[in-house]
């Protein structure tokens, strides 16, 4: 198991639960105060920064993980919700042998930008490719409904998904 | 960054246990579902509770299934499973429709139809920070003494936002709440009061813990139109739901709307059975339905959108959403 102490320059509010989680299929035993989000332990206490704090109130989209197999967003789900299930950050999305063929389209596609909006398209479109592996453009657009992208107009960002299911389909 | 205020959480798997959790810290405590309304509105400083009583994890509030006459919905399933279940779309499909149609994806995910039931009215004045609204010296409804949008008024106005309730109210159906007085059924057509500061009959200790859709007559069919900014994500400007008794040639036996999106309860159009029954669902009938609709209609400036042009969509949508029933 994963244990790590995490010490940060922001004052932080005092600890005071224990919370199991699972992460990218680590667990961590890791103390929180009990009003902590899921994006606050996993930004703050387990300083995985892929996730982002965008607008912080569930319009954006940035924040968002995968909750047993479902897109989900952090910043609005009690750190305690988060306990007994399976969470996938983008920092999961890679494997040992190299980027998520998601991750390498996007590269090759130039689906990102300025980036701030791409670890959470990322989630939601893993999420998708999980349950549908043949998706069509409006079933992309609708998956990916949820997450605003301010820089690239999206049409790329769909290619990079369509290029990362026929990939997939093909491994 | 907007951080939440300090709380305990609570998550009992027994609904005896949430119960009386909730009597427990009377006052100082609110249930929390898929907590997509009640998080950000507590980021925002419009609540907070020492204590949080989680809901997800109860096993009673959990299930979507047919039973004696009626289509159950668990309060807790996801607006996903509402929107996806094959029983739901296959009897009530305006609902499953209305369903899919709140907010985004990951949102659905996590939020509950019971939450939606429970939906905080919503106004451009009331769902901003605590420093925005301590800018303009708060408002009736949270921390100040005056309504920004009517003005004068002591009452406050705030608009119901919530999109299956229309559908639900046009459908018959019940929501059956629980609390330390026992357990009752409310209509979902009764079970809102036009008071934009505490908006439904639910009493503080009571929980709702299902939904009962009446699997009514196969000749009834229901449909939903819904006005929003950005399709993407966006809270209702207008939702109306419409259901008809019908004959196969279109002869309306009984007719229902319900529109929302304006005041602080959803309101069942006036007098529409009245101008249906007994003729053919034609254009001509739908115009003057739409008129009627319109005569009933005021939008205020709770939202974000010029009144007038939200009005001026009534008609339009209430046509849309008629059409929609052949
Ligand atoms: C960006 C954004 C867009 C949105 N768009 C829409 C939209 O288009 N349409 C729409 O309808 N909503 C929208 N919502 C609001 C919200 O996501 C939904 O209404 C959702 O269904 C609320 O359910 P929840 O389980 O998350 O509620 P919660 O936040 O958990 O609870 C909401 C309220 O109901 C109470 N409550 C919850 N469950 C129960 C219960 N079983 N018994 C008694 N009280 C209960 C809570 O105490 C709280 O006061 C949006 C939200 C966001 C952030
Ligand atoms: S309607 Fe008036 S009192 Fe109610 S939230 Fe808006 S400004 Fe406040
Ligand atoms: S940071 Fe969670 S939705 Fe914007
Ligand atoms: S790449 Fe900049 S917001 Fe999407």
């Amino acid at each position: 198991m994963a244990h790590r102490a995490v010490t940060t320059s922001m004052p932080m509010p005092r600890a005071t639960d224990v919370v199991r989680l699972r992460v990218n299929g680590d667990l961590y035993e890791v103390g929180v105060p009990a009003h902590y989000t899921l994006l606050e332990a996993l930004r703050y206490e387990l300083l995985l920064t892929g996730s982002k704090q965008g607008c912080d109130k569930g319009d954006c989209g940035a924040c968002t993980v995968i909750i047993d197999g479902r897109a989900t967003l952090s910043c609005l789900t009690p750190v305690h919700e988060a306990e007994e299930r399976d969470v996938v950050t983008v920092e999961g999305l890679a494997s040992a042998d190299g980027p998520h063929p998601l991750q390498d389209e996007f590269d090759l596609k130039g689906a990102a930008q300025c980036g701030f909006c791409t670890p959470g398209i990322l989630c939601s479109a893993a999420a998708l490719l999980a349950r549908t592996p043949d998706p069509s453009r409006d079933e992309i657009r609708e998956a990916l409904a949820g997450n605003l992208c301010r820089c690239t107009g999206y049409t790329k960002i769909f290619e990079a998904v369509e290029g990362a299911a026929a990939r997939l389909r093909v491994e | 960054m907007l951080r939440l205020p300090e709380y305990r959480y609570h998550q009992p798997r027994a609904l005896a246990e949430a119960l009386s959790l909730l009597v427990e810290h009377q006052g100082d405590v609110m249930p929390v579902a898929g907590g997509t309304d009640l998080i950000p509105n507590m980021k925002h400083r419009l609540f907070e509770p020492g204590h949080l009583v989680a809901l997800k994890r109860v096993e009673e509030l959990k299930g979507i299934h047919e039973e004696n006459g009626h289509l159950r919905l668990g309060a807790t399933e996801t607006l996903t499973d509402v929107a996806e279940s094959r029983v739901v779309r296959g009897c009530f499909p305006a609902l499953a429709e209305a369903a899919g149609h709140v907010a985004g994806p990951q949102l659905r995910n996590m939020a509950t139809i019971g939450g939606n039931l429970c939906l905080e009215t919503r106004c451009t004045y009331y769902n901003q920070t605590a420093f925005w609204r301590q800018a303009l010296g708060y408002c009736l409804k949270k921390d100040g003494s005056i309504c920004h949008v009517t003005k004068v008024g002591r009452k406050c106005v705030a608009a119901h936002s919530a999109d299956t309730p229309p559908v639900l109210a046009v459908l018959d159906a019940v929501a059956v709440l629980e609390g330390p007085q026992g357990r009752r059924e409310v209509p979902v057509g009764d079970f809102f009061v036009a008071d934009g500061i505490a908006n439904t009959r639910r009493e503080p200790g009571e929980l709702v813990t299902e939904i009962r859709v009446p699997l009514g007559p196969r000749t009834r069919r229901a449909a939903y139109a819904k006005l929003r900014q950005r399709n993407s994500i966006d809270f209702p400007l207008l939702t109306v739901a419409v259901s008809a008794d019908m004959d196969r040639d279109l002869t309306v036996h009984e007719l229902k709307g319900v529109v929302t999106g304006l005041g602080a309860r959803p309101r069942e159009l006036a007098g529409w059975s009245e101008i249906a029954r007994g003729h053919v669902l034609d254009d001509d009938l739908i115009d003057a339905l739409a008129e009627r609709a319109l005569a009933q209609c005021h939008p205020l400036e709770n939202m974000i959108v010029d009144p007038e042009w939200r009005r001026a969509m009534v008609p339009v949508y209430i046509r849309k959403a008629l059409r929609r029933l052949f």
